[in-house]
């Protein structure tokens, strides 16, 4: 085994490549970050930035739309064009001896999309068809519901858009959200595998180094409702989604929260998963996971469990969440940094994994956290640590939301901590 | 990189693809049980005894076996499917042994009465959230019709009903005829030496009772047959069809593999070209799937109900020309590329490699590299496809669907 090196290197236009070189893989891997997520959709547009993820495929600098697929196909890559709130995220991954050769198709989807009207109409129905697919898959729904009640808008828009707004875009508006928001200042590239550093800096260079792009936009936020709410489903399960306040990704108390949601929910030993699932058979389904934005961040519950059982679950879900502060030992706290140490070494067997980091930590923090620098971190974390973190940010409010055949009584919701 | 192999004196298999290149090491219990060795009486018993196994033993409780787990800092689960119940974890290799004893304690769980009776609501809950999942819904549906009368057509997860009247006596009667050591594989990949696997599987699995299990593998002789099951008030129709492709012993199964990649991948292939990209569909794919002594094609299709008529006769027509035309040179080359790329992908990852050593030793009692994988993708021919295409046709038995359309 033999430790990765972390360089960065910024391309003459303004694009950020973090590179990491891995000795004993035979991949590479890449993730571009783009600027154009859902956030900038305009009201009354959301579905804009799912619509222009869908185009960047649909042809590109001098590839048609087929001859784009087979080059990527020839080169066994594997890759992805996802939307998300604030970029649209491109993942790709082949063996490392073809990296080179992939850059500039992936430079070409990613500032040179054809997105021409041809493509539009059909690009327009998969988006539709997808947002119909989706209203029969409830616990998604609830995903997509629960992130709308919690964040100020832009930030719980869903990034695959609406229903009700994928109509009224055209095609020039997508256009319009690609010149303006995908700007190469603010477009960061990770890569990850066994590559030179040289050759693979030489191929971004050469690919995204002349892009020009626009030059982004400021975000107006408008308040969420985060009352209780309730979609009516015929479903079998009510879907129970849950969600308080927490710190993102580079507070300085980043690690306690992620030590408390870990002992809340980490793994099979967790208090939600013995306490709800194990204990009382409540539900298949419980869990919480630490969602962070880039100023802001949420822990979003769920427990999806058959409606007569849905109020006992939920009464039980949230005395785990008020109650997380009372009994906390080392142990549980020991466990939490015994899987946070062995993901963080497993992930160094994985490209796209280590690709997505690189690039996500810059896009967080300005710069990559060393999987040591990370370790350190957690190991540091004590008890006291995490109590004193759970009694400070003791959710205040927890939003509810439910789809199922009945609402639940949030009286449980209201319910003030004392500390023990 | 290097193999090994060992039985025991019990009969338990070891498997082991080892290189010390790698951060972890991932073990795994293969054990060749599923819902078809179920009859309807106990239906979803291997599936609901592969939740109880976590519940511990006589030394162990339910609390120690996840604790002990999530000390180790292990990935680790379990699942059930038709022929073949898993139970597997990744870690680090200095936790090796504390790993194994654990995953040995799931081969002889004490299924107690009080855990069984718990973990019954887990198990009914786990029913009706699937049940929530259109797609998952149809292909529930379409196994059982397409297997109807085959031991591969019972459900994985068996039924409100059968959960419900199943007994923990019988579950104990199940493990006893079924959790043999001849039954079971052990394999590890990553991280270790061959000599601590050993003196580890002799410590933690000498005392698995000997035995033999049989299994018929009847013909599977599919009725023509289409179903729509109807989700009152959905706008989104889903639809799966099945029909017969080669057996997982068929060395056709490569061909295959590559077949569904040229014509149903979920980009750049014969049904992503004509439905997908002119968005007919949301989603249209073809996929292969092997068991023991059977095998499938299945297509999925997600869609505007209007249009699901028209999309399956694209389907069709789709089948019509390749088995009469087969495949041309450049899709097969695309399709050898994309294929050999994830193997090497997958194969990067202990954990990537654990299942494709376990299936690989559980179907056909062979060992392939990543490097024999690639060399015999590589040499897959037009002939290859043509000798696929006169035996196993693309052709569909049996029609599912799941939402608002009552019939075509």
């Amino acid at each position: 085994m033999t430790h990765s090196q972390i360089s960065t290197q910024v391309l003459s236009n303004g694009v950020t490549v973090v590179l990491e070189q891995m000795a004993d893989v035979q991949s590479a891997a890449v993730t571009v970050l783009q600027p154009a997520g859902s956030v900038y959709d305009l009201p009354g547009k959301s579905g804009t930035a799912a619509l222009l993820s869908e185009l960047l495929t649909r042809g590109a600098g001098d590839y048609s739309t087929r001859e784009l697929s087979a080059a990527l196909d020839n080169l066994g890559v594997q890759r992805s064009v996802s939307p998300g709130l604030s970029h649209l995220t491109l993942s790709a991954a082949t063996t490392a001896d073809r990296i080179n050769d992939t850059v500039p198709l992936l430079a070409a989807m990613m500032t040179s999309p054809h997105l021409s009207d041809e493509h539009f109409a059909p690009a327009q129905d998969l988006v539709r068809q997808a947002l119909h697919a989706l209203e029969d898959e409830p616990q998604q729904r609830l995903g997509q519901y629960l992130r709308r009640c919690s964040y100020d808008a832009p930030w719980g828009n869903p990034s695959s858009g609406t229903l009700t707004d994928v109509d009224n875009i055209t095609c020039n508006d997508v256009r319009q959200h690609f010149n303006t928001y995908a700007s190469p200042q603010e477009t960061i590239i990770g890569v990850a595998g066994k590559i030179s550093s040289t050759e693979i800096c030489d191929a971004m260079e050469s690919s995204f180094g002349s892009w020009t792009g626009g030059n982004g936009a400021d975000i107006q936020t408008s308040p969420c409702d985060s009352s209780p709410r309730h979609i009516n489903h015929e479903s079998a399960q009510t879907h129970i989604g849950l969600a308080w306040p927490s710190v993102p990704y580079g507070h300085e108390r980043y690690f306690d929260a992620w030590a408390a949601v870990g002992i809340l929910s980490g793994g099979m030993s967790s208090r939600l998963f013995t306490n709800v699932r194990e204990k009382r058979g409540l539900c298949y389904s419980v869990s919480a996971s630490l969602n962070t934005l880039k100023n802001e961040a949420r822990v979003f519950g769920y427990a999806g469990t058959t409606t007569e059982r849905a109020q006992e679950t939920l009464e039980a879900t949230v005395a785990e969440i008020r109650g997380l502060h009372k009994g906390l030992t080392i142990d549980e706290l020991r466990r939490c940094q015994a899987q946070a140490k062995s993901s963080l070494i497993m992930q160094q067997e994985s490209t796209m994994s280590r690709s997505s980091s690189l690039a996500r930590d810059t896009w967080h923090l300005g710069r990559v956290l060393m999987p040591e620098e990370i370790r350190n971190c957690i190991e540091k974390i004590t008890v006291e640590d995490v109590r004193n973190y759970t009694l400070e940010y003791a959710p205040k409010e927890i939003v509810l939301v439910t789809i199922g055949p009945e609402p639940l009584n949030a009286d449980c919701l209201r319910t003030v901590t004392t500390a023990v | 990189m290097q193999f090994y192999q060992h039985q025991l004196s019990n009969g338990l298999n070891i498997v082991a693809e080892l290189t010390p290149s790698v951060h972890s090491v991932a073990a795994g219990f293969f054990v060749r049980t599923g819902a078809r060795d179920e009859t309807d009486s106990v239906s979803g018993v291997s599936h609901f005894l592969e939740h109880m196994a976590f519940k511990g033993n006589d030394q162990y409780s339910a609390d120690d076996v996840n604790r002990i787990f999530d000390e180790v800092g292990a990935r680790y689960n379990a699942s059930t499917a038709e022929d073949v119940t898993t139970y597997y974890a990744a870690v680090l290799p200095e936790y090796l042994t504390t790993t194994m004893e654990m995953l040995s304690i799931l081969m002889q769980p004490s299924l107690r009465q009080e855990d069984f009776d718990i973990e019954k609501h887990v198990i009914l809950e786990e029913i009706g959230m699937y049940d929530d999942m259109p797609s998952f819904t149809a292909y529930d549906n379409v196994m059982a019709t397409h297997f109807s009368g085959h031991p591969l057509g019972q459900s994985i997860l068996g039924t409100n009903e059968s959960i419900t009247d199943l007994t923990a006596d019988q579950m104990r009667t199940y493990h006893k005829r079924q959790y043999h050591a001849a039954n079971i594989t052990l394999t590890v990949a990553g991280n270790t030496d061959f000599a601590s696997v050993l003196s580890l599987a002799e410590q933690y699995c000498g005392d698995i009772p000997s035995g033999i299990c049989a299994r018929e593998l009847p013909p599977v002789e599919p009725q023509q047959r289409s179903e729509f099951i109807v989700k009152a008030g959905s706008g989104h129709q889903n639809v799966m069809q099945m029909g017969l492709a080669p057996l997982a012993s068929d060395p056709l199964r490569f061909a295959a593999e590559l077949l569904a990649v040229i014509v149903g991948d979920d980009s750049g292939s014969r049904m992503f070209w004509d439905i997908v990209y002119p968005g007919h569909a949301d989603s249209a794919e073809l996929g292969y799937n092997e068991y023991d002594g059977a095998g499938t094609w299945m297509t999925y299709l997600s869609c505007n109900p209007e249009h699901t008529s028209e999309n399956l006769q694209r389907m069709q027509a789709i089948f019509d020309v390749v088995n009469s035309d087969g495949v041309t040179e450049e899709e097969l080359e695309q399709a050898r590329n994309k294929v050999a790329s994830r193997i090497v992908l997958r194969g990067e990852r202990p954990m990537g490699r654990l299942s494709s050593l376990g299936g690989n030793w559980l179907y056909r009692g062979e060992y392939s590299s990543v490097t024999n994988d690639l060399e015999i993708v590589r040499n897959i021919g037009a002939r290859q496809i043509w000798s696929l295409l006169q035996k196993y046709p693309l052709n569909v038995n049996t029609t599912i669907g799941v939402g608002p359309l009552e019939t075509l």
